[in-house]
């Protein structure tokens, strides 16, 4: 795991969740919910407290976490940057653009970076052929890209 | 909520406030509201305008503003539109005369000729 | 509060707040302030207007000027023409209400006109986070005359008797629903609100909630007083948070006032609500779903029988409806069940809300009575095909239903002539297609979806749905044999007749229906290897016709440099090196770059 969410400050928060919740009947979704939000994700380690405190199976809480797209195990970056891997994108050289960035924030494509702000993904084609190579950060697109370009874009974040 | 009059009540309030977003087919009277209707007492109309409306419920009469109608020596000025699509312009309004142009036009049909444009020209 | 002589009615529906129309607010409140008229105007956050393709949206009154496609900086001269001089400022009014000289209020637009709002009656209309405005429409009437009137049965007989039927897909009665939770032994009873909508293009549900959340309040307390409950949950997507926040302010304000809570109106009738959130499963829209997620399992379906109304949330009984035909039932109290039975077909009464989407003028959200026809709501309210396109088909009931063609479009809408279409009415999303739509691609986006958002309990569905998608890239792709189509309805049945819930039992319709009405297109993809429509890209290619000038902005245009041509002379597409990305077409100024 990339950024570290396991920090006292959270499990205070997911202690008040749990404490505000125990009282209800199926206190588990919401109480996931609130997880989601706080964390960013819902970790193992988050599970295995919950699984303790309101005394539900482990394995049922991770069957849960895994049924619900809105959950997931790991944290992604506050910045997702998403490449376009496309056949036009491609072959206008995105594969170098790709290289580049990860090189930038030393980061795997489809990892997160270690300070947790980054997420790099290849994507597929995001029909905006006209400009490729296309990149998109969060909602931001930059098209016509070229490796030059690169650092330029990623210090704005 | 213990009973339906209180809630009744609580509509009774409310629904003075929200009036003005329906469709009304009676009287519309305008009020000049530039700079110089302003200056000579446009805003206390209009307020007594809406108050006497509603102490009298009367729910399909509209009141708008408008800009300078002109004669600014006159003001403040306002227009009553009745149904037929007839006009009346009062003009030098105070509260009072505000109020009393309800009473009078709006409620009872009579126009008050003292206070029309036509009766200060001459 | 003073009275004030103008509102301003912003429109804080999502669509909106989008685009900007809380800045919008915040400009009008800031200028009105600066002018010294915070005092005598009032702005008001409202929902959802409906005509979401004009948005965000200010409407006016007393005048009731709709200004449409606002932008931050027209606020200043809305202020200092219309709120100041009293002229309203023409060029922002929204171009259907203007005609000549005369501007026609809201309520006289074409898009308004043929409709009959009453369930988004208060939509655009209320400031949905307070009370005492939804109180001034009748608001919590009809929960008091329940109450201090009625006995559980006479609801019961009134909601009966009016012929509402649920609005979130299947049309099941809705008193029938509740005399069957109210009959079945418990010493516990619950009602819930599904408000987890999730079909692609339908946001009716979330618009009901963003702008006038206290009537599902009021209609879950009268439907926990029919059926003996005192506890309801509404099970709302995590994805509309405005609507979550809004329904929080208004179950707050209601316990505030003692709507919500104990002794209700001194009737000794006590009932309380919560919201549980979603977390993106489409399948959780399927109501023993809902419960299991509620409970707080994984949101897969449980078989029926038993039914919700005899075990639903805690095996306990429990009557589920939908956002929408709880939106109905305050207003069938009050205006009695004639006055709703009056409204509709002979076995579909009332109005149903559509979102309407696609190719389509007013994209939008739109209420019309049941009967009206596919025609009148696509010219009339819709405004029609845009770009002079021709009507091909609409697609209505989401992933759960099927396409109408043409040939079909006088039909009035109702539950029954949609299923005899082979499709349905599902929640009411309505998606329209032309000329340029190519049926099987729609068939594989609506199954491309289902395949993702099956809960994988049931093989029938699992298994089915995928082996279905497979097929229809093959034909997508040109790989398709005349055995696949055969095979398609094969599997179809299959999945119809086998899978557990409601999401497998309809998942098949949009393929069954564009075969049935398309079945043309499927075999120029299959026989021809052609796309008749040019949209699926494996089938089509670009060709350069005659009316090319040699200006060569496509070949600069065109990523992969497979356009070949000097200047001035004609160029030719290399259909090999062509990968279809359509770059060439948009730069042409000639129009000389073609599908084929």
């Amino acid at each position: 795991m990339a950024k570290n969410v396991l920090t006292q400050e959270n499990f205070s928060i997911l202690e008040q969740s749990i404490d505000r919740h125990r009282g209800i009947k199926g206190p588990l979704m919401p109480i996931l919910n609130d997880v989601q939000k706080t964390f960013g994700c819902v970790p193992l380690e988050v599970q295995q407290k919950i699984s303790e405190e309101l005394n539900i199976p482990f394995s049922e809480i991770y069957g849960v976490v895994t049924f619900y797209s809105q959950f997931s195990l790991e944290p992604k970056g506050d910045f997702v940057i998403g490449v376009c891997m496309g056949t036009a994108c491609y072959v206008k050289n995105a594969q170098p653009i790709l290289d580049k960035i990860a090189d930038i924030i030393d980061t795997k494509v489809g990892e997160t970076s270690k300070d947790g702000k980054f997420t790099l993904v290849a994507t597929r084609c995001i029909g905006a052929c006209g400009l490729a190579p296309v990149i998109t950060v969060n909602e931001d697109v930059y098209g016509r890209l070229k490796v030059e370009d690169v650092p330029g874009i990623m210090e704005k974040y | 909520m213990k009973s339906l009059e209180e809630l009744r009540r609580i509509r009774q309030d409310a629904k003075a406030q929200v009036n003005i977003r329906t469709e009304k087919d009676g009287a519309r009277i305008v009020v000049g509201m530039a700079t110089c209707g302003i200056a000579s007492g446009a805003r206390p109309v209009m307020k007594a305008l809406l108050d006497e409306n509603k102490r009298r419920s009367l729910d399909s009469v509209r009141i708008t503003q408008t800009g300078c109608i002109g004669a600014c020596k006159l003001e403040p000025i306002i227009e009553v539109y009745t149904r037929g699509g007839e006009k009346t312009t009062y003009v030098e309004m105070t509260e009072e005369k505000a109020r009393k142009v309800i009473n009078e036009h709006i409620v009872n049909g009579r126009i008050i000729s003292e206070y029309t444009i036509g009766a200060y020209e001459k | 509060m003073d009275l004030s002589r103008s509102h301003v009615m912003v429109c804080g529906g999502t669509g909106c707040v989008s685009s900007s129309s809380m800045k919008i607010m915040d400009r009008f409140n800031e200028l009105l302030a600066e002018n010294d008229m915070d005092r005598e105007i009032k702005v008001v956050k409202t929902g959802c207007f409906g005509l979401c393709e004009a948005g965000p949206i200010v409407v006016i009154y007393p005048e009731g000027a709709f200004y449409s496609q606002i932008k931050v900086e027209d606020v200043d001269r809305i202020v200092s023409e219309h709120l100041v001089k009293g002229r309203m400022v023409k060029d922002l009014l929204y171009k259907g209400s203007v005609e000549g000289e005369v501007i026609k209020s809201i309520n006289d637009v074409g898009f308004y006109k043929k409709q009959q709002r009453v369930t988004l009656r208060n939509c655009g209309v209320i400031n949905p986070e307070v009370i005492e405005e939804y109180v001034a429409y009748d608001g919590y009437e009809a929960l008091g005359k329940v109450l201090t009137e009625m006995s559980p049965e006479e609801v019961i007989q009134i909601i009966k008797d009016s012929g509402l039927r649920g609005r979130g897909g299947g049309g099941f009665p809705s008193g029938l629903k509740w005399e069957f939770t109210a009959k079945a032994e418990g010493d516990q009873k619950y009602v819930a609100c599904n408000a987890d909508e999730g079909d692609p293009g339908a946001f009716m549900d979330r618009s009901i909630l963003e702008g006038d959340p206290h009537v599902i309040i009021e209609a879950m307390a009268i439907a926990g007083y029919a059926v003996g409950a005192d506890m309801g949950y509404v099970y709302i997507r995590a994805e509309y948070p405005i609507a979550v926040n809004r329904l929080q302010i208004a179950i707050d304000q209601a316990r505030e006032k003692g709507l919500l809570g104990r002794d209700i109106f001194g009737t000794g009738f006590n009932f309380d609500m919560e919201i549980r959130l979603g977390a993106g499963a489409f399948v959780c829209g399927e109501e023993t779903a809902l419960i299991n997620s509620i409970e707080g399992k994984r949101g897969m379906p449980r078989p029926r029988p038993p039914f919700p109304a005899h075990k639903g949330i805690w095996n306990k009984p429990t009557s589920l409806n939908n956002v929408e035909t709880y939106a109905n039932v305050p207003q069938i109290i009050l205006k009695g069940a004639d006055w709703f039975a009056g409204i509709g077909t002979e076995k579909s009464k009332g109005t149903k809300v559509f979102a309407l989407g696609g190719k389509i003028q007013n994209t939008g959200l739109l209420e019309v009575p049941m009967g009206t026809t596919l025609k009148e709501v696509i010219y009339d309210v819709g405004g029609g095909i845009p770009n002079g396109k021709a009507f091909k088909a609409v697609q209505t009931g989401g992933p759960s239903g099927g396409c109408i063609p043409a040939a079909h479009i006088d039909t009035p809408i109702d539950y029954d002539n949609l299923i005899e279409l082979g499709s349905m009415m599902g929640s009411g999303g309505m998606i329209v297609m032309d000329e340029d739509n190519c049926m099987v691609d729609i068939a594989r986006f609506f199954l491309d979806f289902t395949v993702e958002e099956s809960c994988g309990k049931c093989t029938p569905c699992r298994e089915g749905t995928k082996r279905m998608l497979d097929i229809l890239d093959d034909i997508s792709e040109g790989k398709g044999t005349p055995e696949d189509l055969d095979m398609l309805e094969n599997l179809a049945d299959t999945i119809k007749s086998a899978s557990l819930c409601g999401l497998g039992q309809t998942a098949p319709n949009p393929v069954l229906s564009t075969l049935h009405y398309f079945r043309n297109e499927y075999e120029a993809h299959v026989n021809e290897k052609k796309c008749p429509a040019g949209s699926c890209q494996a089938l089509t290619n670009y060709f350069i016709t005659e009316d090319c000038k040699g200006c060569t902005l496509c070949k600069k245009a065109c990523p992969v440099d497979a356009i070949e041509g000097e200047r001035k002379e004609m160029h030719v597409v290399d259909t090999v090196k062509c990968i279809k990305c359509g770059a060439c077409v948009d730069k042409c100024p000639f129009k000389a770059i073609i599908k084929k």
